[in-house]
Order: structure tokens, then C-alpha cells, then sequence
């Protein structure tokens, strides 16, 4: 039977005073498309940090694709790749060079052919040649995730990747990434962009205070948060005192009413006409990651 | 080890790509300090009998450019790295602490040779030199530039600001190598700062790479190398120790 892909094992880390993991455990089979959430300093960053040799748990163990991150850190990091937060590049390099320099800290000394393909599919190529110091932000992020797959990780943990990015990269990022993951690849992402997530990843772990406070499917969390939202555009623009204990939110343009079943619309509908508001628009929506995380955060 | 050898060259590609400010710059300084010097000290001063001054300062001189250049060059490059952030490129891949302290102490060691090289063709215009030994003079060169570019490590992976680095080499390099007898004789000192000086480890360096020149030295050659060998062995160990523990490089 094939290792995990990640295994991590009742991890603490504390700096000082701080705990920032608290008896994190997760497993990560390989292939899966995986998120870690969590608000600013849950300690995301902390544990795939971990994962990479950045920062050593105070107790606990972590393996990559069977290898553990200390014991044996050679062979967990040829198998992992990295893209870190931080927009970090070596000033006297050009991208190239770069990626030549990565693919040999790993050995690897002929990797032109693969460092052509991943500067194409990132829409580097045209850049190659220059200096990393001449590139904006958004490129500088690119040549990030190029760095992390030049040793063509079965592993691949994204830290953030699409913050700042404008949507032409973030699409063309997460198409690459797809077909990584299609092919056989482990991804493990992190981000705020809750959207992201819930379209890309298989499974989900959010982090608060560092604990997991939630661990499964993407679809089973969803389904967990019952609450549906019913968006009211009404005429007059007022609801009636019976339906004020279901608002979730009021905009210029109507209400929004928390409903946990579409049962649950008739007898709205109902108290609105004997009320005499008429309805000018009405629509349902069930409820996405930010939903479920709102809600698991508020309770954790 | 060819990750090993990717971060050597990378490190000797980065002061190559500002040669002007890493290989020129201070070549040009050690051949200004000779012009003043020389001119100011000749007709005053004879260190060792039958050799004149400018005889005695020029391996001095190599020598400081060596040691100097080669702490600046690791020192360097690691502030920077772990500044902008780019060391975690490095600190992501299977390198071992032990070829990480390689490629940096060697990459420095390197710099220190090159520098010093050009400063001795430089010199060689104004005085023909003697070469009494020149192949111990050249291993006091390689000791003396590993020895300075492990402690480069260290202060690069100790200071977290360009302004703790700069303090590390404007109060302790800077005072080891200008009081190690590259300008004067350390018999020339009253005993209380000849006694002192005996505790500098960059004293053995410039007096045993000097000896490879004239032949002569203040201390025996054999007592140079043996401190210099010692100073560069538990620097390097110091080095090892820091980067296995991962010291302000993994938290």
C-alpha cells in the first residue's frame, strides 16, 4: 500500500509563549487537491512550513510521501515543492538562471526541457532572459511557482499563491495546477480566496488558533451548513415585523432571509402578501465555503 | 553533491556579476594604502634587515585584501539572502548543512584568492617581490580566506540587519586586521601590545603568508600555521554546529 502523501502526527510548535499548533494530526492521501484555511495567524503557515524543514514542530512528526521531514529531509524534499508566501527573488539572476540554479540545488542538471515548459505554461517564456529585479509583482509570483516545480514534485504545497495576482494568472495558475493534479500530482493550497477552494479542492481542513476545528469533504461541509439565503427585492421596501428574526442581511437593493429548506419559502411568501408587499425580485442560494467558515469560526 | 556545487557556483556568479564593487573596488583601495604608505613610510622605516618597506607591506597588504573580502563575501550574501528572502530556496532543497557551509566558506575563500591575486599584479609594478615559498604562502592565503569566510558565516547567519553586520565588521574585523602587523613589525610594539596582538589570530595569517614571501617573520611559520589551521578548524565547527541546529535560519 502507497505512503500518504503528507502525514502529519500530533504536531505542537510554540515560539516562546505562543502556541502556535496544538496537537494538529492530518493525513493527506496522494492525489488529492487539498485546502488548509484559516483567518491570519491560525497557523497555516506555520504547519506547511513544517512540512518543508522552514520551521522545526517542538514535538510531533511529519512525513512527506513516507519520508520524515527531519530524519530523512533529503528525500522529503525532493518530493515536496514549495511555493512560499513571501515574494522572494535573487536580485542577480535572471528568471532562467533561476530555474537552472533550483533544478541544480536538486540534482538536477539538464532540466532545460522542463524548465521551457513550466516558463510556457506560466506565460514566462518571454521573460526568460531578464533580470528578476525587472519583473512586477505578478511575475515574480509566476517565477515562484516555476522554482517550486522544477524537480517536478509529486507534492506540491501552494502558500497563498494567488494573493495580489490579477485573474489572467490566477486562471492560468489554477488550469496548471488542475492539470498537475490530473496528473497525479498532490496539491495542498492555502488561501483567503474561499471561492478558490471550494471550486479546486477535494477535501478541506480549517485551522483556527492551531487546532483543526474542521476536517472533511468539501461537499459534506457544505451540506453540514443547512442555512440557505432567500434574496427579497421588495415594494415597499419593508419586510414585516414576523420575518425580522430571519434577516441575515439588508443591502439598498432588499433583504436577505436565512431559511434551512426551500419548505420554508411558501410561508414567507405568504406572510408578505397578507403584509401587502409585493415581491419585485426574489432568488435562492445554498451555502458556499465562506458560509461554512463563517460559520465553523464563529462557533470553534 | 551537485547541489553543493550549484550553490558554489551560484555564490562565485553573484560577486562575479559586481566585480566592479566586489573584485576591482578593493583592489583598487589595497594599491592606494601601498602608494600612501610606501611614499609616506619607505625612507623611515626598515622592518626586517636587507628588505626594504614596500617589500615588507606589499604581503601584508594581499593578505588583508584576502581576509577582509572573503568575511564580506559570505557575510554578505547571507544578510541579503535572509533579508529579501530569497535563502529559502536554498532552505527547501536537499543541500545538507555540511555542503551549505561548503559552497559559502569556499565561494569565499575563493573571493578572498582572486582579490588578492589582483592586488599582488597590481603591486608587482611598483616592487618586484621576493617569493621565498610561495606554496605556503598560498596555503596561509587558503587558510586565512576560509578561516574569514566561516566567521562571515556566522555573523551572516547571527545578524538579522545590514547595521549588526556592519558593527561586526567596523569593530571586529577591521580592528583584527589593521592591528595584525600588515603596516609594522610587531616587535616594534611596546611588550604590553606585542603580548595583545599575540591573541589576534589574523596576526599568524599575515605573519605566515609574509614569511612565504621574505623568508623572514615575527613568529616561526610553524606557530602561524598551526594557530591559523586551529582558528579556521573551530570556526568551521562553530559554522557546522548552526547550521545543524538551523540557528536563525529555521524556526
Amino acid at each position: 500500500m502507497s505512503s500518504p502523501a503528507i502525514q502529519i502526527s500530533h504536531i505542537h510548535k510554540s515560539f516562546g509563549h505562543f502556541q502556535a499548533l496544538l496537537d494538529v494530526s492530518l493525513t493527506i492521501e496522494q492525489g488529492e487537491f487539498f485546502a488548509l484555511l484559516g483567518p491570519n495567524g491560525a497557523g497555516k503557515t506555520t504547519l506547511i512550513s513544517i512540512l518543508a524543514g522552514l520551521t522545526r514542530a517542538t514535538s510531533g512528526s511529519a512525513q512527506v510521501m513516507g519520508h520524515c521531514v527531519i530524519d530523512d529531509y533529503k528525500a522529503a524534499r525532493r518530493e515536496l515543492g514549495m511555493v512560499p508566501q513571501e515574494l522572494a527573488y535573487d536580485p542577480f539572476f535572471t528568471v532562467r538562471e533561476s530555474l537552472r540554479i533550483q533544478s541544480g540545488y536538486f540534482g538536477l542538471r539538464h532540466n532545460d526541457d522542463w524548465i521551457d515548459e513550466i516558463l510556457t505554461r506560466l506565460g514566462l517564456f518571454e521573460k526568460a532572459d531578464m533580470n528578476m529585479r525587472t519583473l512586477s509583482g505578478g511575475m515574480k509570483r509566476r517565477v515562484l511557482v516555476a522554482q517550486a516545480l522544477v524537480h517536478k514534485p509529486p507534492v506540491i504545497v501552494l502558500d497563498e499563491p494567488t494573493a495580489g495576482v490579477d485573474v489572467e494568472l490566477r486562471q492560468s495558475l489554477w488550469e496548471f495546477i488542475r492539470q498537475l493534479n490530473s496528473a497525479g500530482h498532490t496539491i495542498v493550497l492555502t488561501t483567503h480566496y474561499l471561492e478558490e477552494a471550494e471550486t479546486l479542492c477535494e477535501r478541506v481542513a480549517m485551522l483556527k488558533q492551531g487546532k483543526i476545528v474542521a476536517l472533511d469533504r468539501t461537499a459534506n461541509l457544505l451540506k453540514s451548513c443547512g442555512e440557505m439565503k432567500l434574496h427579497l427585492t421588495l415594494n415597499p421596501d419593508s419586510l414585516p415585523e414576523t420575518l425580522q428574526s430571519r434577516v441575515y442581511h439588508k443591502t439598498e437593493h432588499g433583504y436577505t432571509l436565512k431559511i434551512s429548506s426551500p419548505e420554508e419559502i411558501e410561508p414567507i411568501l405568504v406572510h408578505l402578501r397578507e403584509a401587502g408587499v409585493h415581491i419585485d425580485d426574489l432568488s435562492l442560494s445554498h451555502p458556499d465555503l465562506e458560509d461554512v467558515f463563517v460559520q465553523i469560526m464563529g462557533r470553534a | 553533491m551537485s547541489g553543493f556545487f550549484t550553490l558554489l557556483y551560484k555564490e562565485g556568479l553573484r560577486f562575479w556579476r559586481v566585480w566592479f564593487q566586489t573584485v576591482l573596488a578593493p583592489i583598487i583601495t589595497a594599491l592606494l594604502y601601498l602608494l600612501i604608505f610606501s611614499h609616506a613610510l619607505s625612507k623611515h622605516v626598515q622592518v626586517y634587515p636587507g628588505v626594504s618597506y614596500i617589500n615588507f607591506l606589499v604581503p601584508g597588504l594581499v593578505m588583508m585584501t584576502v581576509l577582509q573580502n572573503a568575511f564580506a563575501n559570505s557575510s554578505s550574501s547571507l544578510i541579503q539572502s535572509k533579508i529579501t528572502g530569497n535563502i529559502v530556496f536554498m532552505l527547501l532543497t536537499p543541500i545538507s548543512y555540511l555542503e551549505f557551509f561548503l559552497a559559502y566558506m569556499l565561494a569565499s575563500m575563493f573571493r578572498g584568492l582572486i582579490v588578492g591575486s589582483g592586488v599582488l599584479l597590481g603591486t608587482l609594478l611598483f616592487a618586484p617581490e621576493y617569493f621565498h615559498a610561495p606554496l605556503l604562502s598560498l596555503l596561509f592565503a587558503m587558510l586565512g580566506g576560509g578561516m574569514l569566510g566561516a566567521l562571515g558565516i556566522i555573523a551572516g547567519i547571527w545578524s538579522e540587519k545590514f547595521d549588526q553586520l556592519a558593527a561586526f565588521q567596523n569593530f571586529i574585523i577591521m580592528p583584527l586586521t589593521f592591528l595584525s602587523g600588515v603596516f609594522y613589525s610587531l616587535h616594534s610594539l611596546p611588550a604590553f601590545w606585542w603580548q595583545v596582538s599575540k591573541f589576534n589570530p589574523i596576526f599568524y595569517a599575515v605573519d605566515g603568508f609574509r614569511y612565504g614571501f621574505l623568508g623572514v617573520s615575527d613568529v616561526s611559520p610553524g606557530i602561524s600555521l598551526l594557530v591559523v589551521t586551529t582558528c579556521f578548524v573551530a570556526l568551521s565547527s562553530i559554522c557546522l554546529i548552526l547550521l545543524q541546529r538551523g540557528y536563525k535560519l529555521r524556526y
